[in-house]
Order: structure tokens, then C-alpha cells, then sequence
């Protein structure tokens, strides 16, 4: 069986919104619900995935053809692996509050799903130009995703953005948005709005497609 | 194992092949690891080092310089034995005033909080049983709440001038005592924690402090006698 044809159009940007890991496929939300109660660490954090993303695709891709079929989520793990352990020295080396601040997430994103499931669903059997924007555009739709938990937690548990006050002074910040339930809190409520606007489209889309003269579905119909 | 599903059909590979390749991609991982960690330590040692140094000119309120004096077998040393290694010994420093008058001990130490290790420097004048000051070092204690044990000035700057051994009140409980601690309403725990940390080390370490005093006292007091 062939991979499906997709166009590069396609492989860079449904990794953005069509299928973002955090907001659609639900994926990696362990990083998003425990290291976004800022801004800066989830930038962070999304910064570090991209580059293990990235830098994996393009090893497998790259030795898809000399990796034995028996052998190739031992070598996936390692590869993934280097790339975790690379990433998180130098995050201690570059940004060492920031490092702090992550702890042992950053050495937790080998596990991280997004990862595995590209190099086996994509990486594995696309050429590597394909399997770099792939993993491009997954780590933007990560990043996205991580910066809308981040600005929303931070905003509301501290009064800042990005460490600047945005909020006046007489605001007393919901501590509880910067905490593990401010998390969920967050998601939830993304997911909601979310999934409210796309319902809203395929109605709005159904009503545009409805023949001339017949009442569309929901339309009041006025005696 | 078998091969990927979608992926096309290849002869089963030797199992020196499915060895030979996994060891050869180990090889150059630790290669790549190496060069890295040998790239970034340097870097995270010298951060840590300033860390700590910024840390003991601001707990010893600006010393004009300080020692660094090692425990070892049980007291306090400024020089150790040839082929010691120092940064495997605890570490506390002394800090001097510009006329060479002590100021104080600098005293580095971490113990359980309520999330993770609390790690705290604090200064310590043992002449007058009086601290210094105190500043966090590393804490994951929850933000919000644990974290204001180094993020609240009014609880940080209560360790100005306190006697020790310290003892925590709850808020608004306090009777006027120079032993008493403010804690933090929330914070009870990660308040505890850093209290227990200053009188813990204090009992431990206090005589090795007084025993360094009077041996450095001791020999200064024989420098001045034996000039001329």
C-alpha cells in the first residue's frame, strides 16, 4: 500500500490547525497542562519539542533505508532520545532559569506521542523535504497551542504577559489559573471555544449550500 | 518484530545487521552526547558558580571579600590536604569587612519541601547569634503560594536580624520575640522548611564555626606577638 498523496501545502499546514496535536489530536498534553502557567516556558517548551521534532524527522526520514523494519521503534526511541538529551543541555547551557522552571519535562518530551507518531505515521516513509515540513508545521501547531494555554494562565494568575503587567494593579491575580486545575481550566475552555466556532462554520456552510426557496435547517419559519 | 504496515515488503534482516545497526547508531549518539555535554558544562559551572557568589554577597550584606572554608573530617578548614578534592566537601563561606573584621558565615543548605528540595543560603553572624539574611537558591514549591518563601519581600526580609535558633509563628500571632518568624498563610510547610533548614544547620555547624573562630583568633594573636 502507498502512502497517501498529499500536496507540500497540505503537509505543512495540517499540522497547524487541521490536525494540531494539542488542540484536535489531543496529544502531548502533558507538556501543555503542566509547563504553560507562563508564557516564556511555554515558548520554551515548544521551542525544545520543535527541535526534537525537526531534528528526528529528518534522521528518519533521512535513514528510513538502511533502518531494519524489526528494529526501527528501538531506533526511533534513540534517535528521539539524542535529541531530548542534546536539547536539554543546552536549554541548562542557554536559558538556565527557564531550565529550572521546566524541570524534568524537558527530559519527559522522549515520550512525548507527537514525536513517535510522526516518524512512524510519516517520517518513515515520506522523502525528506515532505517529512521536514510535516514536522514543521506539527511544531508550529504545538507552539501555537501552548502559547494560547500560556498567555491565557498567565494573564489571569499573574496579571502579566510575557512578564509585563497588563493588568491594573487593584486586580487581585486567580492564583488558581497558574496551578495544575488553571490547566485544565485553560484547555477546557480553548476546546470549547473551538469547537463552538467550527459547528458554527458547518452550520453557516450548510445553510449557504440549502436550495433556493427551501427552509434551511434551524431557519425560523414565520407564520 | 515485524515491519511497519504501508512500508514495502523487505527480506528479513541478519540478526548481525539489526545488531550492527543499532550499536552503530548508539556509537554515534554518545559521540553527539559527548561533544555536547563537553560544550555545555563549562558554561552551566561558571552560571552556577556566579549564582552562588551573587547569592553570598547578598546574604553577607556586601562583604569586601570572603573565604571559602571547607568541612572536613569534622571542622572547618580553609586549606585542604594535598590531593583533597574541594568541590566534593560542603562549602561554607566567611565573609570580611574592608578592615579584615569578620562579618559573618555564609551557610548553603536544602532540605525536602513540600514539592521538591528547597535549597536556601542564609548569613550568619555567630558572635551575636543574629542571621544575616536569607535568599532561595532552588525551590519548586507551588507558584502562588509554597514560592512566596523566596518572592514575598516581607517574609524574605524578616531574616534580616533575627536571632536564632528561629522559631515560625502564624500571621498576625507574633509577640514581639527576636526569635520569631512571620509564616506565610498558605505556606505553612515550605515556611517550616526554610526555618528548619537555618536551625538545623546552626546546631550543626555552630561549633565548628566557634572552633574555627578561636583557632584563626589564636593565630593571629601569635602573628602580632611574634613581630618585632
Amino acid at each position: 500500500m502507498s502512502p497517501r498523496e498529499t500536496t507540500p501545502q497540505v503537509d505543512f499546514f495540517r499540522g497547524i490547525w487541521q490536525e494540531n496535536p494539542v488542540l484536535i489530536q489531543m496529544l502531548g498534553l502533558c507538556p501543555a497542562l503542566a509547563v504553560t502557567n507562563t508564557v516564556e516556558n511555554a515558548l520554551w517548551m515548544a521551542l525544545a519539542t520543535f527541535f526534537v521534532l525537526t531534528g528526528s524527522s529528518l534522521m528518519v526520514s533521512l535513514l528510513k533505508k538502511i533502518i531494519p523494519g524489526e528494529v526501527r521503534i528501538p531506533m526511533f526511541i534513540l534517535i528521539i532520545a539524542t535529541f531530548v538529551t542534546v536539547a536539554d543541555m543546552c536549554l541548562e547551557a542557554i536559558v538556565p532559569a527557564v531550565y529550572k522552571q521546566l524541570g524534568a519535562f524537558v527530559a519527559l518530551i522522549v515520550v512525548n506521542c507527537i514525536i513517535l507518531s510522526r516518524q512512524e505515521a510519516f517520517a518513515s516513509k515520506r522523502p525528506i523535504g515532505r517529512s521536514l515540513l510535516d514536522a514543521v508545521g506539527t511544531g508550529v501547531g504545538f507552539t501555537i497551542a501552548m502559547v494560547m494555554m500560556g498567555s491565557v494562565r498567565e494573564v489571569l494568575g499573574q496579571g502579566t504577559l510575557m512578564n509585563y503587567k497588563v493588568i491594573p494593579g487593584n486586580f487581585e491575580p486567580w492564583v488558581i489559573f497558574i496551578l495544575p486545575p488553571g490547566g485544565f481550566l485553560t484547555l477546557g475552555f480553548w476546546l470549547l471555544l473551538l469547537n463552538w466556532w467550527e459547528e458554527r462554520k458547518k452550520e453557516r456552510a450548510k445553510v449557504r449550500e440549502w436550495p433556493e426557496g427551501v427552509g434551511a435547517p434551524g431557519e425560523r419559519r414565520v407564520a | 518484530m515485524t515491519a511497519p504496515p504501508g512500508a514495502p515488503q523487505r527480506a528479513e534482516a541478519s540478526i548481525w545487521k539489526l545488531v550492527l545497526t543499532l550499536s552503530a547508531a548508539g556509537a554515534v549518539a554518545g559521540f553527539l552526547i559527548v561533544f555536547v555535554y563537553a560544550w555545555s558544562q563549562p558554561i552551566i559551572q561558571t552560571y552556577k558558580a556566579e549564582q552562588l557568589r551573587l547569592a553570598v554577597q547578598e546574604v553577607l550584606k556586601g562583604p569586601d571579600r570572603y573565604d571559602t572554608l571547607y568541612v572536613y573530617e569534622e571542622t572547618l578548614v580553609k586549606e585542604l590536604p594535598e590531593g583533597v578534592d574541594g568541590a566534593s566537601l560542603e562549602q561554607i563561606f566567611l565573609g570580611y569587612t574592608e578592615s579584615g573584621e569578620r562579618i559573618g558565615f555564609a551557610i548553603a543548605y536544602g532540605e525536602p519541601g513540600f514539592q521538591d528540595i528547597v535549597r536556601i543560603i542564609f548569613g550568619y553572624d555567630r558572635a551575636s547569634q543574629a542571621l544575616l539574611g536569607m535568599k532561595v537558591l532552588d525551590s519548586k514549591e507551588t507558584p502562588g503560594l509554597g514560592d512566596k518563601i523566596e518572592k514575598d519581600t516581607s517574609f524574605v526580609n524578616q531574616f534580616d536580624g533575627v536571632l536564632s535558633p528561629l522559631v515560625g509563628v502564624k500571621p498576625r500571632k507574633a509577640t514581639g520575640d527576636p526569635h520569631e518568624i512571620d509564616m506565610i498563610t498558605g505556606a505553612t510547610i515550605s515556611s517550616r522548611v526554610v526555618i528548619r533548614i537555618i536551625n538545623n544547620q546552626i546546631e550543626r555547624l555552630g561549633p565548628l564555626m566557634d572552633a574555627y573562630v578561636q583557632q584563626a583568633n589564636a593565630a593571629q594573636l601569635a602573628r602580632a606577638e611574634s613581630m618585632p
